[in-house]
């Protein structure tokens, strides 16, 4: 595809502080390149805004190639913008027309409190993930990778389970804010594997607990999150973290 | 866990939806197979004993008070869950996501059942209040006296269009419920392999279709006059 430039007009979500009320300010950017990166446009209008004596606007970044999961911009009515199995930093540019209006808005949910523009707090989910998502192990040497054998299927299922980045876009695309794709893809990885079945019973109850107190709402079916997940994590871990939760609550005593 | 907390967790409360609304869909079955009588071409005799039958063996009375009971649990845990899901997001987005990923019925449950509860007014007022409560016209068949339910039916739907256009419309809104519920009940109870699923979400879209339209087809055909 042919190189181009383009002038665009952005309506970001500026938020002094948690305690703020907040509110859109709307800038021109101009001179964007067709390859720039959706992040890398940011930088641009941020060096403006620096030069021009103004606040940058605060956003989530890291690895900048779709592994990390801090990228967290919710563009024109979209978790990570239009382009399917995406994160907002491989978002590019040539994803727009000259003259187009972007509106960036930080993940909306009360489990998410913002902290400033577009950064929001995730750490409910480092809660959800210490209440339950890891395994015990001795430490010592490294265990020889075959020395547990699992089925390939199986292993492929967990694998797919276990590529969520936990950057949240499940629950700002989730009409009830629900983290269920999420804690579903944490439950399933390990619930597949022999490694987690020790715990497994107590991990999707101490999980989904967590999730509950953190004020994340309950799941309807409805698939927004499977839709805009960068990784494709699918709604069938859901079903599989209700059946897990189930089993469980029906069966442990404590 | 104890009970309490398993099933007032966010999981625990759809499984209670799921289970009830899986309940309900059972007696859809019932209630549109019985109700199907009325097209026996036979004046209503056929239906009138299938009513009897209902409204005077004990089983169906039993059960009677199960299906209210769980119109009852589905409706009120399901407001609940909309409740605090929408206040799980007390500052809403400017642009909103709309359709970008999910089915409009999907996300509008809590206002198609909202108005399947005020269809259901209006329907248990048309027929279960005067058939059990306020006392139904009698009439004789083979000699034995039974309650006249299709004539009932009849003063109902001939003649009043308009009754006839909330009928459809409510049988719409179940369809639009159904087209959602039917699959999703079974997720939420946990079903993940690819073959049920399949399965299930055809006879969804099939049950979802077929079930609402034969229940249309009752009091428009009863306003027409198709049936004789």
């Amino acid at each position: 595809m042919q190189h181009y430039t383009m002038n665009l007009t952005l309506k970001v979500w500026r938020q002094k502080n948690a305690g703020d009320n907040g509110h859109f300010e709307t800038y021109p950017v101009k001179d964007i390149s067709s390859e720039m990166s959706f992040l890398e446009m940011i930088d641009v209008l941020n060096e403006q805004l620096i030069k021009d004596g103004k606040e940058p606007i605060a956003f989530d970044h890291d690895c900048r190639e779709g592994i990390c999961g801090m990228c967290s911009m919710y563009i024109n009515g979209r978790p990570h913008g239009p382009w399917q199995q995406n994160t907002t930093c491989q978002l590019h540019m040539r994803a727009y027309q000259d003259g187009d209006t972007i509106v960036v808005e930080p993940w909306r949910a009360n489990a998410f409190p913002v902290i400033k523009d577009l950064m929001v707090d995730r750490s409910a989910f480092d809660r959800i993930i210490q209440a339950g998502g890891y395994i015990s192990v001795n430490t010592g040497n490294a265990v020889d990778a075959n020395a547990t054998p699992i089925e390939k299927d199986k292993a492929d299922e967990a694998f797919a389970a276990a590529a969520c980045i936990g950057c949240g876009a499940c629950v700002a695309a989730c009409k009830n804010s629900s983290a269920m794709l999420f804690v579903g893809a944490k439950v399933s990885h390990l619930a597949l594997l022999p490694q987690g079945s020790p715990e497994r019973k107590n991990r999707a109850l101490n999980m989904v607990t967590q999730m509950d107190k953190e004020g994340f709402g309950a799941c309807t079916n409805t698939g927004a999150c499977e839709a805009v997940c960068p990784k494709g994590i699918s709604i069938e871990n859901i079903a599989r973290l209700n059946r897990e939760y189930m089993m469980a609550g029906l069966t442990e005593d404590k | 866990m104890k009970w309490s907390e398993l099933f007032t967790s966010s999981v625990g409360k759809k499984w209670i939806m799921g289970l009830t609304g899986i309940f309900l869909i059972l007696f859809l079955v019932v209630h549109v197979g019985l109700n199907a009588c009325i097209f026996a071409m036979d004046g209503g005799v056929m239906f009138n004993k299938a009513a009897h039958f209902m409204g005077s063996n004990a089983v169906p009375r039993i059960l009677e008070i199960g299906l209210f009971a769980g119109i009852l649990l589905h409706m009120i845990q399901g407001w609940s869950l909309e409740m605090s899901n929408r206040a799980a997001r007390k500052k809403g987005y400017a642009v909103a996501m709309g359709s970008k990923g999910s089915k409009w019925y999907s996300r509008s449950m809590g206002l198609l059942g909202t108005l399947l509860f005020l269809f259901l007014v209006m329907h248990i007022s048309h027929f279960w209040v005067p058939s059990r409560i306020t006392g139904l016209d009698p009439v004789r068949i083979e000699g034995k006296e039974y309650h006249n339910l299709y004539g009932e039916m009849l003063q109902v739907f001939q003649g009043n269009l308009a009754v006839v256009i909330l009928y459809v419309l409510g049988c719409l809104a179940l369809a639009w419920h159904l087209l959602h519920g039917f699959q999703s009940a079974f997720r939420t109870l946990g079903l993940t392999n690819g073959r049920y699923i399949l399965l299930v979400e055809s006879a969804g879209v099939l049950f979802s279709v077929l079930i609402p339209l034969a229940f249309a087809l009752m009091p428009v055909s009863m306003y027409m006059g198709w049936i004789k």
